[in-house]
């Protein structure tokens, strides 16, 4: 009846997991009391859960992503503490059981649960508007996607409180992850969670390379889209081509652990090489999807605030080309030790040295920008400063690891961590910061804290360096990854700076939710009346703040990279008043979405545990609920051209009475 | 201002620091001429780097700096945003560093291939070495002898490795010695190094395998061509035999924080035998299960 479930499962003698449960459960009340109370559900339901709004559903992916940061976050502060104190002999507060699933379980959520939403989150805010479109190609995709991401979300966090999460290190290698070296159903939550976000994540890609490429507005060729739109476009191509090969290695994993198949089991021809060769095919395209559209926040952010044109633009979309394609050559850099001839390693070491040079070309870009510009030190430009430094840092590490001679002994020491934290963190986790503070009054109306925003830049990167150079120099000591404890204890030292970096990042985190609460105080006084509140240069600043649910009452027509802006310098205000409106052809919510996103968690939960029936109910459920949406005819309405007036004079109000 | 040139220099100086000063680490200090070339290897890269990355750093602050919106006195040209000089020095300088770079790869791809046999006036010594759940089982061929989390050889004397694995995956790594390489169930893979100075280095499994990961360490002792004949018969005294189908069994089982274990014999094809219990059809392999026909007979007998 319930598979290998039983009571056993839930860890009830665990105290950290049971106070964890008692405050989510308490979160959980609160929120719940809070809706019940303001008569809020229905609101919920029909303004978000089932909006297909492109701009709602970013801010959900980027809400989701900053609960997720602070789970992460919470397994990091585990593992550094952890490290800290387990030197020579003493085995820390952590056995290994524990330790082993929170390094899985920090990679895992990182990369999935927090970069990807934060990426794909600002995609689905500004794409749409960037490029004068009204919504995304496929707006209930958009919304099925997103509540996909959600179900993998929430089957990773269920692993925390009924069974276990994975003990493989977040790629899950075979044949550790097989079904001998890992009987428990940690290993499948984690391929069911993926497995079912990573749909989601592959149906995104898809909606918005065709939104980039069809859905333009008047004008706008393609070498005069803005750079993040580029940059988008760019990883989108990379989900395309490399999310399927994570679907179709984690279904050959699935088989090898459900019906004991031997695709990369240690027999009967089972081959755990071939297992890493797919999940790195995958897995390096898959840090080009997060870093692309980081570069792009970046160009946005250095053009606006130097008040000046990006400098070389078009070798800025070359570059990002190259690099596109490039980043899906170099996958074997990550296993140069498996023991391939020294050919094949030299090639691929040189295959990614040759991505140093569109990515340094891309550096002095920004740097050229500011040149004989008028910078404006904000926090996003504060954000892009502290990248340019870190990422040329963490690109050097890069190239070191890249020299396969170097590898050799560099390879899966700390060298590693602390060179991928330094581009992800320095890259990706800076341009989502700077890109949530640029883009943030667009989705809301009013511009969040400054002085609370660069506290929190300041903590992020004394805490950045301060956690992860230590690690370099430990790497040089002989120190490896994953380790719940080490005899050598001339590490301790230096672990503990890396644990007061930790902390340090943890202030930065605080300083951003504060900033979240300063700022809704002083919604009113920070308020973005304009919808232009940086005198920037795309087209998604000549809407309002908060844009309306149509975006553009009239279609954008454009003629260069920089319409708006010139728009702007020639006829002063770029808001004139148009005479006429038209009626507005828009999509209709949809209920599909959340629905077969809720049963996917229930089917997913289902085959984690062997409870075949349930998974069977599951997996009808989400057919039926697929055929009715397909059969529904009902989707789409047009929003009447007296109401689209109506709501543009308002914003005209406004406008002329700041004025 | 002053705190973002703090910064630039708190990315380099650990760095510098390191690879100059050459505190107590294992990659720092090497005591193997592979080591040695590696180390060298990475200072060469570090450097070429360099003079990218001392620049770009440089450029940011004095660029941000300058053209502050404050500084009414630096040059403002909006739409100024190209510039072919420009271009063509911020693609060429990367591009001949690369080139550098790429060269010196593909040498020292060859040249310190972990595959190839170190040249050397001594004969180059075999040692097979075997990872277990969570322990390193070597085997002396030459010498008819196996231990446990503990590997000796004499000084100057190139040694060849072979390396498998008879669980998941495993990384055979001694830091100081240089070069290491993946422990895969049914795979014959190697590697050579040697040691150049007497003394007792760390290693240790870099590729996380599970439980007992972070105690899958052992002693890596360098000493003198007498010292090891020394050790050899020392290992050689020892009650304790392995044969595939008796005694490494058991020592196969799953343990933790192995102790360090002579063998003073070893049947011949031990290792061979462990490479190809995974090579059968019968889909059992590694060490819970048999290998075939003869372990199948010999549990029956039993």
């Amino acid at each position: 009846m319930f598979g290998k479930l039983s009571l056993e499962a839930i860890p009830y003698h665990e105290p950290i997991l049971v106070m964890t449960a008692l405050v989510m459960a308490l979160g959980g009340l609160v929120v719940v009391g809070a809706l019940t109370y303001f008569k809020k559900w229905k609101w919920l339901w029909t303004e978000w859960i089932t909006s297909v709004d492109h701009k709602k559903l970013g801010i959900m992916y980027f809400l989701v992503a900053l609960v997720m940061l602070l789970r992460g976050f919470a397994d990091a502060i585990m593992m550094r503490t952890q490290q800290a104190l387990a030197a020579g002999g003493s085995e820390g507060y952590l056995p290994p059981e524990h330790y082993d699933q929170i390094f899985t379980a920090h990679g895992v959520i990182m990369i999935f649960f927090v970069a990807m939403p934060m990426v794909i989150g600002l995609m689905n805010l500004v794409v749409p508007l960037q490029i004068g479109a009204r919504d995304v190609a496929f707006p209930f995709m958009n919304n099925l996607s997103f509540w996909l991401f959600v179900a993998g979300v929430a089957l990773t966090m269920i692993s925390l409180l009924i069974g276990e999460y994975g003990k493989t290190g977040w790629l899950a290698y075979s044949p550790l992850s097989g079904i001998k070296y890992s009987p428990g159903v940690g290993v499948d939550y984690w391929i069911w969670g993926l497995q079912i976000s990573g749909i989601g994540t592959t149906l995104t890609g898809i909606n918005f390379f065709v939104t980039i490429l069809k859905m333009r507005t008047k004008g706008m060729k393609l070498f005069r889209m803005p750079i993040f739109t580029w940059t988008s476009l760019c990883a989108n191509i990379l989900i395309i081509a490399s999310f399927p090969i994570l679907t179709a290695t984690i279904a050959l994993l699935t088989l090898d652990r459900y019906l004991g198949m031997h695709f990369f089991t240690n027999d009967m021809g089972g081959n755990m090489m071939m297992y890493v060769n797919l999940i790195w095919a995958w897995g390096h395209p898959e840090v080009y999807i997060l870093i692309l559209p980081a570069f792009g926040v970046f160009s946005e952010v250095i053009a606006t605030f130097a008040k000046k044109r990006l400098f070389g633009y078009n070798t800025m979309v070359w570059a990002t080309a190259c690099i596109t394609i490039l980043s899906f050559v170099v996958w074997l850099h990550h296993f140069f030790t498996m023991g391939a001839g020294a050919n094949v390693n030299a090639f691929f070491g040189i295959a990614t040295m040759i991505i140093a040079i569109p990515t340094g070309v891309k550096i002095f870009n920004w740097l050229f920008t500011m040149y004989r510009g008028r910078l404006e030190f904000t926090s996003p430009v504060l954000w892009t400063l502290g990248f340019i430094i870190t990422f040329t840092i963490g690109g050097m590490t890069g190239v070191m690891l890249a020299v396969p001679g170097a590898n050799f002994v560099l390879h899966n020491s700390l060298f590693v961590i602390a060179h991928f934290h330094n581009v992800i963190i320095g890259g990706v986790v800076f341009g989502m910061l700077a890109g949530l503070t640029y883009w943030f009054p667009k989705a809301f109306g009013f511009t969040l804290d400054e002085k609370w925003g660069k506290r929190s830049f300041w903590c992020w990167i004394i805490g950045f360096y301060l956690a992860f150079m230590p690690l370099y120099i430990l790497s040089f000591m002989g120190a490896v990854r994953r380790m719940q404890s080490y005899a050598n204890a001339d590490w301790q030292p230096l672990m503990i700076v890396a644990w007061v970096g930790a902390v340090l990042i943890l202030c930065g985190i605080v300083c951003t939710v504060i900033q979240f609460i300063v700022s809704i105080r002083d919604r009113e006084k920070n308020a973005d009346i304009t919808g232009d509140p940086w005198d920037a240069r795309t087209l998604e600043w000549s809407t309002s703040s908060p844009a309306p649910f149509y975006n553009f009452a009239h279609l954008p027509n454009v003629g260069s990279v920089d319409a708006f802006w010139e728009a702007k310098k020639e006829k002063g205000m770029a808001a004139d008043k148009p005479t006429q409106y038209e009626d507005i052809h828009m999509p209709k919510n949809t209920v599909a979405g959340p629905i077969i996103g809720l049963i996917s968690i229930v089917f997913g939960f289902a085959l984690v545990w062997h409870i075949w029936w349930l998974a069977g109910v599951g997996a009808i459920g989400m057919f039926v609920a697929f055929l009715m949406r397909v059969f529904n005819d009902d989707i789409d309405y047009y929003v009447p051209a007296a109401e689209v007036e109506r709501i543009e004079r308002e914003h005209h109000k406004r406008l002329e009475m700041q004025a | 201002m002053r705190m973002k040139k703090n910064l630039g220099w708190l990315g380099i100086l650990p760095l510098i620091a390191v690879l100059l000063s050459g505190c107590d680490g294992a990659l720092v200090d090497p005591k193997g001429q592979i080591g040695v070339e590696l180390k060298s290897l990475i200072i060469t890269a570090f450097w070429l780097m360099m003079i990218v990355v001392i620049p770009v750093i440089v450029m940011t602050v004095v660029f941000a700096w300058k053209y502050r919106h404050s500084n009414h006195a630096a040059k403002y040209m909006p739409d100024w945003a190209h510039s072919n000089k420009i271009e063509a020095v911020v693609w060429l300088v990367p591009c001949v560093i690369i080139l550098f770079l790429g060269i010196i790869t593909w040498k020292t791809s060859h040249s310190l291939d972990p595959h190839k046999p170190i040249e050397s006036d001594a004969e180059t010594m075999e040692v097979e070495v075997v990872a277990l759940d969570w322990k390193w089982l070597f085997i002396y061929p030459e010498q008819g002898i196996a231990t446990v989390n503990e590997v000796a050889m004499p000084v100057d004397v190139p040694v060849h490795f072979r390396v498998t694995s008879a669980s998941v995956m495993n990384s055979f790594f001694i830091p100081t010695l240089g070069s290491q390489i993946y422990a895969m169930a049914g795979m014959d893979n190697d590697v050579y190094l040697v040691a150049n100075e007497e003394g007792v280095y760390d290693g240790k499994s870099s590729n996380y395998s599970g439980e007992g990961f972070s105690e899958m360490t052992f002693d890596a002792h360098a000493m003198s061509q007498d010292d090891f004949d020394a050790w050899v018969d020392k290992v050689g005294q020892s009650s304790e035999t392995l044969s595939y189908d008796g005694s490494y069994q058991e020592l196969a089982e799953p343990s933790t924080d192995h102790p360090v274990e002579y063998f003073s014999d070893v049947t011949s094809d031990l290792y061979r035998d462990i490479v190809e219990s995974f090579h059968g059809g019968n889909g059992e392999g590694g060490h819970d299960g048999g290998h075939g026909e003869t372990s199948m007979s010999a549990e029956a007998a039993e």
